[in-house]
């Protein structure tokens, strides 16, 4: 990365009491770049975000937003998506769009003509947010928090409960605004979503346990994939092993596991037992349990 | 869905119970055995392993819900619906739990004791603990209390809620809840389990668990049925039925909507222009472009660019670029 970093933690850990929620993380979020944060709930996302929106202070380590500490001015150059939307669900969406405007203190472009609701949004101006199906709500929280032109943009669960076609506009929307230059952090538990973000961080029990792009994250890592006429039998062999086993359609899959132990737990079974590379949530999944173990050692 | 997959799934599921950890599942042999003959004598009609839909309607005042929506859910397998907020998986799933009668159409289910429903609300007590839930669930069940016991023991410890069972409900995080209300409605080991988006909100490693709650119901022979807007949960499934707006989009194994897909892909570095804009969207970075390849005068100018391999992702992608165009058109 060459740009000046838009959201940077150094050495970042967040306690609570006794409680470790957020542990020396080192995290940066450029311009252009969009960044997914995965984790387990607990893991510390949630209590990270709050300190980059300057809701929540460190208790060791620095948090730093356009180059300076979080405050109300850094603020007003974040978008923002809750994962419940954050939207007032008595109001319209145009009433929702002016209330930003105020509370940001900008002239929303298209003032006085729906307060910059994108043609899309138009026909559903003035009803009330709560009587809107889900899927146009999000979209208005997405215009929200896009209509004073955010350096960075934050999103909890982009596309929770959109189809997938629907899900890929919404992330045309998300590029289109890292191409012109803000950078973007998303949580995601989902694979699918994660695969569009440009670099991912990986956080277990509050600390970065891996970075980097999915390949880098996946990495050498292997699954064995079982082929049986009977797959359910194959599962209560595998299951009675030992053996941590998965379902994927009328297949079943075997993470970290050795294929001639698989074999051996299968027995006389006619199966045909193969290595894949992992899938990210394969991978994700080792990772994150790993870190609980780490801590649990530790 | 094929035929003879679902009879090799079926012929697979009467073998299972055999298989499964004998001495855990002593007691339980004469209630599987007694299960199989409700199912044949009961609602389910033309078959005894195999439940599902056909031809339902389903309308609120003028709104469609459900238009012509069919659905096989075999024996031994798990069927995914998929499709936002809106697109009828949830008006779906009543109707094939018997919470909701349609309008039109045929449900295939067996009797109401044999089929465990997650509403899309949960339907766990906050109050009482972990324990008290399924103690309570298992009571109106009819359930002995050691079948009980021992069932909500295997089932707890598999989801990592064992350390939880003193908990109060309402104290869980999202995913602990979601795997208490899906171990509540698969407790008495139901023929049919229907399941309303059991993984929102569930972050990945209680999604590993509630997979392998969902994989061991279909490993004992249950016809599993779960509704989810990512196609991260259809992939694993075995079957799956694409919805919008109560009309099915796909249907098929996961391969078989891949292969049906029309016409040809590409991928391109930018956004094309014009008309093939319509016809686009982004994934991972790059540009898919979809070529319809059918429809004689109408073809559209092929874009030059490699030509790629589908998944199920692009495939439900283009089944719902492929509706909008055709409703632009008409």
């Amino acid at each position: 990365m060459t740009a000046a970093p838009l959201a940077q933690c150094l050495g970042v850990t967040r306690r609570f009491g006794h409680f470790t929620a957020v542990s020396d993380v080192n995290l940066q979020v450029g311009p252009g770049e969009i960044v997914g944060l995965l984790g387990a709930n607990g893991a510390g996302k949630t209590t990270l975000i709050k300190m980059l929106l300057g809701l929540l202070g460190t208790s060791e380590g620095e948090v730093a937003l356009f180059g300076e500490p979080p405050s109300r001015q850094t603020r007003s150059r974040i978008g923002y998506v809750p994962q419940g939307l954050g939207l007032y669900d008595d109001l319209s969406p145009a009433e929702n769009m002016q209330f930003s405007a105020a509370v940001f203190e900008h002239a929303s472009p298209g003032a006085g003509d729906q307060h910059g609701l994108p043609e899309s949004l138009r026909p559903y101006a003035t009803d009330l947010v709560g009587s809107l199906p889900l899927g146009v709500q999000r979209r208005v929280a997405f215009a929200q928090a896009l209509s004073h032109q955010p350096d960075l943009l934050i999103l909890d669960e982009p596309t929770s409960g959109v189809d997938p076609l629907g899900r890929a506009r919404l992330w045309e929307t998300i590029a289109e605004t890292a191409d012109a230059g803000a950078g973007v952090l998303v949580t995601t538990h989902y694979m699918e979503e994660a695969g569009e973000c440009g670099r991912l961080v990986i956080m277990a029990d509050g600390a970065v346990v891996a970075q980097g792009t999915a390949g880098q994250i996946i990495g050498s890592a292997q699954v064995v994939v079982v082929a049986a006429e009977s797959w359910s039998t194959a599962f209560a062999r595998l299951e009675a092993a030992g053996l941590q086993v998965a379902l994927a359609g009328r297949g079943l899959r075997v993470p970290d596991a050795d294929p001639a132990a698989v074999r051996r737990a299968l027995g006389d079974l006619p199966a045909t037992v193969r290595q894949v590379p992992a899938t990210l949530e394969e991978r994700f999944f080792q990772l994150a349990s790993q870190g609980a173990a780490g801590k649990a050692v530790a | 869905m094929t035929g003879q997959g679902d009879r090799r799934a079926v012929s697979d599921t009467s073998q299972a119970p055999g298989h499964d950890r004998p001495a855990a599942r002593a007691g339980l042999t004469g209630q599987a055995a007694s299960s199989a003959g409700s199912a044949t004598g009961g609602e389910a009609g033309t078959s005894s392993s195999r439940f599902g839909a056909s031809e339902l309607f389903v309308l609120y005042g003028k709104t469609v819900a459900l238009s012509d929506v069919s659905l096989s859910a075999p024996a031994g397998q798990v069927t995914a619906v998929v499709g936002g907020d809106g697109a009828g998986k949830t008006t779906l799933l009543r109707c094939l739990a018997g919470s909701l009668a349609p309008d039109s159409g045929t449900v295939w289910r067996p009797v109401k004791e044999r089929v465990g429903y997650l509403p899309a609300s949960s339907g766990i007590y906050p109050d009482l603990t972990v324990a008290e839930n399924l103690d309570f669930r298992a009571k109106g069940y009819g359930m002995t209390r050691q079948a009980a016991r021992e069932r909500a023991a295997d089932y707890l410890d598999r989801a990592g809620l064992t350390a939880a069972a003193g908990r109060l409900a309402g104290q869980l995080s999202g995913g602990m809840r979601q795997k208490l209300a899906v171990i509540a409605a698969m407790l008495h080991q139901p023929e049919l389990l229907v399941l309303d988006e059991p993984t929102t909100g569930v972050d990945p490693v209680s999604r590993s668990g509630l997979w392998w709650l969902i994989a061991r119901a279909a490993a004992d022979g249950c016809a599993v049925v779960l509704a989810t807007s990512y196609l991260d949960d259809a992939e694993r499934c075995a079957g799956v039925l694409v919805l919008d707006a109560g009309l099915p989009l796909a249907s098929g194994t996961p391969d078989e909507i891949v292969a049906a897909m029309p016409g040809t892909l590409r991928e391109v570095a930018v956004r094309p222009d014009g008309e093939a804009a319509a016809r686009a969207w982004r994934r991972g970075g790059h540009w898919r472009v979809w070529e319809p390849g059918f429809g004689g005068a109408q073809q559209p100018e092929a874009i030059e660019a490699e030509q790629i391999e589908p998944d199920l992702q692009d495939a439900v992608t283009v089944a719902a670029l492929g509706q909008l165009l055709s409703a632009g058109r008409a």
